[in-house]
């Protein structure tokens, strides 16, 4: 097992034919990802690469193929409205990679997904890859392997560094999600680890957060009460200074809120095994297991 | 996006938000005609983009027009220090000149996103003038809040229940709740990221004003704000941090002696408390973005050299997508070309990470190569030893 994606995922591509979408697709597919669709309005009826139709809509989309997960690869103007579109559509799974979406257009998407069944994971996120199964994102495939460790993340080069570590010390992965930086996303750690916990093939998991809001602080609590299985966690930024946003658009010390050191104490306290460095991901997990 | 509090005001005019009457100016010359228009007793600030400049000496009450330009012409040019400009402070180079008020009360409203809800949500509080987080620590219960359904936006029963809990009556409480919609309106429309109003003044008359301004700008809106993106003020910011934007990197200087370059935000945050660890302090924040290109990371040398405390390197690279051998590529010609003459620390990791050790090592330049994030920690403290 593992979550959100694997073999059973039919995935459609919003925004195919331009070059990161295009791109990536081919990535993806190479991966062994199901392609079944892509998306963009008015080149309705092409084929991407002789193979994958591309529809207009995403009604038409979900209609024919019955594809049950999207990626969006849109410019961020137009992000929200994708996302929308592949919430009408019933879409189960929508992950958005277009990073730079204005906080406000977050704010409406939120609230019109939250009356839906869809899920979002991110927007600004590399997304989420169940290694030997299904890649839906970014990520470099190969240095994922199949295995038992979660990881949930804010970050995305930062993930891969885990997930190599975890590599490296011989371990595998069963669900990588890069949830995204912005201060307003879908999924968060705490949906992330409700899932992890459920799934049995996951015997740990790895969360990696970062300086700003209280996303970690929250799932402190929650890992308190609901977690059986060990959590590692890092937190990135204790060398940030405050009042500045550090790339990621979610990534701001404000008003004294949101350090990595107030994190770290509340997941320690939370029974989380947290480690003060970077470089120490890998060998905490294998301990921890 | 920070802009200053004159062109905060400006636009909350707009919107129809009471502001007191004034005008920005660049001369004590100006300012004197300002007061002088304005007449009476008038407010002379220092525009910077910090708080606490009243007690840093930079918010000064004046009799006169006379006063206005003396005073004025002390400010102008004068090094301001605040609690948020750092011990360097910031040079004072306008001013906002405007009409003195009859202050009954100091209040505060403001508008921030509620990163927890996803929602936005207005606050209020009968402790004007300082700082709301303080007020937020200690007395928490002095702050109201009404979390706003951004299907229909505040609702005038809110803003009602926010003006009531500040105590108001009659003609104070009605303009109050003319402010607190026109406040969401505003910030809504110019894709604010926190709109600070405090204090929020109520004077005898009857009327509310934004004595104070503090709005940021969400810089993923931009593109739809053409008019608010000439605001920018670039002498409010870091030179380099201005130079690495014109290359769209992602830098931010900071006051170690180890320079930075990384791919990603996250592990470029990473890097830097890897560095602390480590024993040195890191000297920036620099994300190349996701191709590191041999321009970017040519780019990316000169914004890191450019800082004269910078002794050493680290330069971390994970290559997903982007090849480990075509940066290391990017990085022998850029450091050639540029002439790096101090320690370079290189870990690149991913795809094609063993070609790339090829490269930098044949390169016949001086580079510490790390082959693991440990390891570039302390090839670090051996460069600065």
């Amino acid at each position: 097992m593992s979550i959100l994606v694997d073999k059973d995922t039919r995935l459609v591509v919003q925004g195919i034919t331009g070059s990161e979408g295009s791109f990536h697709s081919r990535q993806m597919i190479e991966y062994g990802t199901n392609i079944v669709a892509g998306v963009t309005p008015g080149k309705g009826g092409q084929r991407f690469d002789d193979r994958v139709p591309v529809y207009n809509t995403m009604q038409e989309a979900v209609e024919k193929e019955k594809a049950n997960t999207s990626i969006i690869f849109v410019p961020p103007a137009f992000a929200s409205d994708a996302i929308m579109e592949a919430a009408d559509a019933g879409i189960e799974l929508v992950v958005c990679i277009s990073e730079g979406l204005p906080t406000m257009d977050m704010i409406k998407v939120h609230h019109y997904i939250a009356s839906r069944k869809t899920r979002l994971i991110g927007p600004n996120c590399p997304g989420i890859i169940s290694p030997g199964k299904a890649k839906v994102g970014i990520m470099p495939g190969f240095i994922h392997r199949e295995g038992h460790v979660g990881i949930v993340s804010r970050s995305g080069t930062l993930t891969y560094e885990a997930v190599h570590q975890v590599t490296q010390a011989d371990m595998g992965q069963s669900t990588c999600i890069g949830i995204g930086g912005d201060p307003v996303i879908g999924t968060n750690f705490i949906d992330a680890l409700a899932l992890f916990e459920k799934d049995p093939e996951t015997k740990a998991v790895i969360m990696i957060g970062e300086i700003g809001g209280t996303a970690e602080e929250e799932a402190a609590g929650f890992i308190k009460d609901n977690m059986t299985k060990p959590v590692i966690s890092f937190i990135a930024g204790r060398t940030a200074p405050p009042g500045r946003r550090m790339g990621h658009a979610g990534a701001i010390i404000a008003g004294g809120k949101g350090t990595a050191a107030d994190k770290m104490n509340v997941l320690k306290n939370a029974g989380v095994h947290v480690c003060e460095s970077p470089a120490d991901i890998g060998d905490m997990v294998a301990k921890a297991i | 996006m920070k802009i200053h509090e004159y062109q905060a005001k400006g636009i909350l005019k707009k919107f129809n938000v009471a502001v007191p009457e004034g005008h920005v100016a660049f001369s004590s010359e100006e300012a004197r005609v300002i007061a002088e228009d304005l007449g009476g007793t008038v407010v002379v600030k220092a525009q910077i983009h910090a708080g606490g400049r009243g007690k840093g000496g930079g918010v000064k009450v004046v009799k006169n027009s006379k006063e206005a330009d003396e005073v004025a012409g002390r400010m102008l040019g004068m090094n301001l220090v605040t609690h948020q400009t750092g011990p360097e402070g910031k040079v004072v180079k306008k001013v906002l000149v405007e009409q003195g008020l009859d202050i009954e009360r100091e209040l505060y409203v403001g508008i921030v996103l509620d990163r927890e809800v996803s929602r936005l949500v207005m606050m209020a509080s009968t402790e004007g003038g300082v700082e709301i987080e303080k007020v937020a620590a200690e007395t928490p219960e002095k702050i109201l809040k009404e979390w706003i359904d951004p299907a229909t936006g505040l609702q005038a029963f809110q803003a009602r229940k926010l003006a009531f809990g500040l105590g108001l009556k009659g003609d104070q409480l009605k303009n109050a709740i003319k402010f607190f919609i026109s406040l969401y309106k505003a910030y809504v429309s110019i894709d604010a990221s926190l709109a600070e109003i405090n204090p929020l003044v109520v004077t005898r008359d009857g009327n509310v004003f934004a004595l104070d301004a503090k709005i940021n700008i969400d810089d993923n809106a931009m593109y739809r704000h053409a008019d608010i993106v000439s605001l920018r003020d670039f002498d409010e910011e870091e030179p380099l941090e201005v130079e690495a934007s014109k290359y769209n990197l992602n830098y931010i200087k900071l006051d170690g002696d180890v320079g930075c370059m990384v791919n990603g935000a996250g592990l470029a945050m990473a890097t830097m408390d890897l560095i602390k660890l480590a024993g040195g302090e890191p000297a920036n924040f620099l994300d190349v973005g996701g191709s590191a290109s041999a321009e970017t990371v040519e780019n990316g040398f000169r914004i890191i050299l450019g800082d004269p405390n910078v002794k050493a390197v680290l330069i971390n690279i994970f290559g997903g997508i982007v090849r480990c051998d075509r940066v290391a590529s990017g990085v022998v010609e850029a450091a050639r070309k540029i002439g790096v003459d101090i320690p370079m620390i290189v870990r690149l990791e991913g795809t094609n990470a063993e070609e790339a050790g090829v490269i930098l090592q044949e390169s016949g330049l001086e580079f510490l190569i790390a082959r693991s994030f440990k390891d570039a920690a302390e090839k670090v403290v051996q460069a600065l030893n």
